[in-house]
């Protein structure tokens, strides 16, 4: 029974309340076992996305956290890109029954050229946003047995070179800081010792602050978990080992990894992180992650995407839509928009296509002109030759007359010169 | 006979609560088994039929501790619940509204005297509280309904608390379609409507087929017998058994309904409680002394009626259903159904103008859609 003393009543539906004091056992206590038993009932799903190189042992230390051998062999070192291979297995402890996804990278940090390893991974976990946000956008949609694929959680193997951060690492880790619930852990670590280990984590945390990478921190605002986790958040990022083999030591089966110079147990807390990142992952946190998912990461990407797709929230006639509806609805206004463009198009090359033939006839018009001129002209030459040759021959002929004429009087003149030159001889005789 | 109905009842409840009890101790070394389920996304090998490793003492992997985790958001986060009570005035709503939550949450606590009239139209008040108990916070918010089927002429009484009701419904989905959206959306759908039959004795009025009608397509309605102190157990019977007939005769969907009974064993505990509905109350928030005991009761010249005692009246059944067993199960009805369908509704009504643009008359008036919440 709680005494709480609030505000002044308003009788606005929804807005403000008064605390009542109860005089009496009323019973909705039980309301977190019901909500408790509801999910029960449901089943959880966690999913868990480990990026990493191969042979950083990452399908090892599932296998070690989750206590069961889940894989077949290792991969291959000669993919030609990034690819995501994800299994899902139904885990269950005591009554809790758990949908485990396990996403692995395969290839990852292999290829000569990696400037688009990181596209395949961001580009999977936003598949996985997307098939939400479809979902919850359908008309008829089933939400509460909907298969939760977005991933919850990603490890990032960082590979135990003791010095720092590799760039692949910075940037891919960068690009997903975003998108997902980053956890950095340190494999393979028995190759580092303890010295070494301290100045190598020293060395990630700073380099992940200097550059701006968000990896999660574990909430310290409930009070029952703030001190181990801010406790917590000061080892990061963990160092691990795993290991499915059990070694005998004194008397108990502990899982190990055994040298010659000694035997590392992965559940010692002196000897790795193992330990810690359980706790962190699955015993405090593993609800906070699911959370955190849901709220931060996967709102930011809604956001973004609708905000793609051209919604506003502040236009006055919004009603509610579904996205299928919606690509339609855009796909119809972009066909119709490329109609419009094609019917544009279409008549702006007809009216090009007449005023060419316009242009055309015009020349063409002209060229007739030209042509009736020039023949005009050469007609008129003609005539004046004519003409001309006309005149010369009748110049010609008067010529010959003139010719023939003085000849002809020549002739005469002649003849009359001898006929008077005969007549004077006559004359003379006598 | 229904004495023994009431036991096996509470056996079942026990049962139910031992169940939960159980969740807190989890058995040491789990049986973690595992079946490859198949794959998701990209191409992955094919599933290999493998025996699970039997486990040895250290093998607690610690995947229950979810529930403790859900526990402890839950009770950080706190509940809300959402009641409407609907009936004549005079009935005893205030009343029992106070009986269930043991405070002064009704209308009439707040009110002074002068208000104390019977409103001509049918008025909607909602009023919110929060209340704790052992650490878990709920914020309750009953909705009273002063004016209605008071009137001369009924008709129609039930449309303003349907539209309230769409209403809400509408408000959540605006949320919701926002694209910049709040962490935890504001749940002020009604999640139960508890109705208030008049104690007659014979059988369900015009009024409340009609109204439970049209109601339980959108919201949990739970009948209830009001001032049941004025029936014999003989009466009360027959009263409960005309009643259901008459739910039955006009298809209405009381809560539990059949439809949604997820296993086996629910529907064993909802058959039972679909046996006892309506369940016949009586409320007092007065405590009278009985056999050396404080309890509420109302008291009379001839005895006093105990409130809790279910030999007197169901109010404790009213009350476990309600509050302590099926809380969490009607609040998922009513999102995941009840609003579900409305959401579905209200969408494909959109789908008649996609781009969102109202249909303009020729004198220049946005055509008036009728819209789901107003039906």
């Amino acid at each position: 029974m709680g005494l709480v003393q609030y505000v002044l009543v308003t009788e606005q539906p929804g807005e403000g309340a008064r605390g009542v004091p109860l005089s009496g056992h009323v019973g909705f206590d039980s309301m977190p076992d019901q909500l408790v038993n509801k999910s029960v009932n449901h089943g959880f799903c966690f999913n868990i996305l480990c990026v990493g190189e191969t042979g950083l042992g990452k399908s090892t230390l599932m296998d070690t956290l989750f206590n069961t051998k889940f894989e077949g062999e290792p991969t291959q070192h000669n993919q030609p890109g990034v690819q995501l291979k994800s299994n899902t297995y139904e885990l269950q402890e005591s009554n809790v029954r758990l949908k485990l996804t396990v996403v692995n990278t395969v290839g990852f940090g292999d290829q000569i050229n990696k400037e688009d390893s990181y596209k395949s991974i961001v580009e999977f976990i936003d598949t996985q946003f997307e098939a939400y946000l479809q979902e919850e956008l359908k008309i008829k949609r089933t939400l509460h047995s909907y298969h939760d694929t977005r991933i919850h959680a990603c490890l990032y193997f960082i590979a135990p070179t003791g010095h720092s951060l590799k760039s692949l690492d910075l940037v891919t880790m960068k690009k997903l800081d975003s998108k997902v619930n980053i956890i950095p852990i340190i494999a393979k670590s028995d190759a580092i010792s303890k010295s070494e280990l301290t100045k190598f984590k020293i060395k990630i945390t700073s380099e992940l602050v200097s550059n701006g990478v968000q990896i999660y921190q574990f909430p310290t605002d409930d009070e029952t978990v703030a001190e181990i986790n801010s406790t917590m958040n000061g080892h990061l990022p963990f160092a691990v080992v795993g290991s499915t083999e059990e070694v005998k030591i004194g008397n108990k089966m502990v899982r190990a990894r055994q040298y010659p110079w000694g035997t590392v147990q992965v559940e010692n807390e002196n000897h790795c992180d193992f330990v810690k990142l359980r706790e962190m992952l699955i015993r405090v946190n593993m609800e906070d992650l699911r959370e955190q998912t849901h709220t931060r990461h996967y709102e930011l990407y809604r956001r973004c995407k609708l905000e793609e797709m051209g919604f506003k929230d502040t236009d006055p006639d919004s009603k509610p839509f579904s996205l299928q509806e919606t690509y339609e609805a855009k796909r119809n206004e972009f066909m119709g928009e490329l109609q419009k463009k094609e019917e544009e198009m279409r008549q702006m090359f007809v009216q090009r296509v007449k005023e060419k033939e316009a242009e055309l006839k015009e020349a063409e018009k002209e060229l007739h002109e030209k042509f009736d001129r020039l023949k005009k002209l050469h007609q008129d030459e003609k005539k004046k030759l004519e003409d001309k040759k006309k005149s010369l021959d009748d110049e010609l002929n008067g010529f010959k007359q003139k010719k023939t004429a003085a000849e002809l009087l020549q002739a005469q003149t002649q003849q009359a010169g001898s006929s008077a030159t005969l007549k004077k001889d006559k004359e003379r005789k006598k | 006979m229904q004495l023994a109905f009431c036991h096996t009842f509470f056996k079942l409840l026990n049962h139910q609560i031992q169940r939960l009890w159980r969740l807190k101790y989890p058995l040491l070394g789990p049986e973690v088994s595992t079946s490859f389920y198949g794959n998701m996304a990209d191409v992955g090998k094919t599933p290999v039929a493998r025996n699970e490793k039997t486990n040895s003492e250290f093998g607690y992997v610690g995947i229950d501790a979810i529930l403790e985790q859900m526990r402890r958001k839950a009770m950080k986060q706190g509940f809300e619940f959402n009641i409407m009570v609907v009936g004549q005035s005079g009935l005893g709503k205030s009343t029992l509204m106070n009986t269930l939550f043991k405070s002064k949450v009704s209308r009439r606590s707040l009110m002074t005297s002068e208000e104390e009239r019977i409103p001509k139209t049918i008025e909607i008040k909602s009023i919110s509280h929060d209340i704790e108990e052992k650490g878990v916070r709920m914020k309750l918010t009953v909705i009273d309904t002063p004016g209605f089927g008071d009137q001369i002429n009924n008709e129609n009484c039930w449309q303003p608390i349907m539209k309230f009701i769409n209403v809400q419904y509408e408000q959540y989905l605006q949320e919701e379609i926002n694209i910049e959206r709040k962490k935890r959306i504001p749940d002020s759908r009604v999640h139960c409507c508890i109705y208030f039959i008049p104690p007659t004795g014979h059988c369900l009025r015009p009024i409340d087929i009609e109204f439970m009608r049209h109601l339980s397509k959108v919201v949990n309605i739970v009948p209830v017998i009001a001032k049941a102190d004025t029936l014999t157990l003989e009466e009360r019977d027959f009263f409960k058994q005309k009643i259901r007939e008459d739910l039955r005769a006009n298809e209405i969907d009381i809560y539990p309904q059949k439809e949604f009974d997820e296993d086996a064993e629910d529907r064993i505990i909802n058959e039972k409680i679909r046996e006892m509905i309506p369940f016949a109350v009586v409320g007092s928030d007065q405590e009278y002394q009985v056999n050396g005991k404080r309890l509420l009761g109302r008291k009379t010249r001839w005895g006093t009626v105990e409130v809790e005692n279910t030999a007197h009246c169901e109010f404790a059944y009213l009350r476990d259903l309600l509050i302590r067993t099926h809380m969490q199960n009607i609040k998922d009805i009513t999102s995941s159904i009840h609003y579900e369908m409305y959401r579905v509704r209200r969408l494909n009504e959109n789908n008649t103008q996609p781009n969102g643009q109202q249909a303009i008359h020729a004198n220049g008036v946005p055509e008036h859609e009728v819209l789901s919440h107003e039906m």
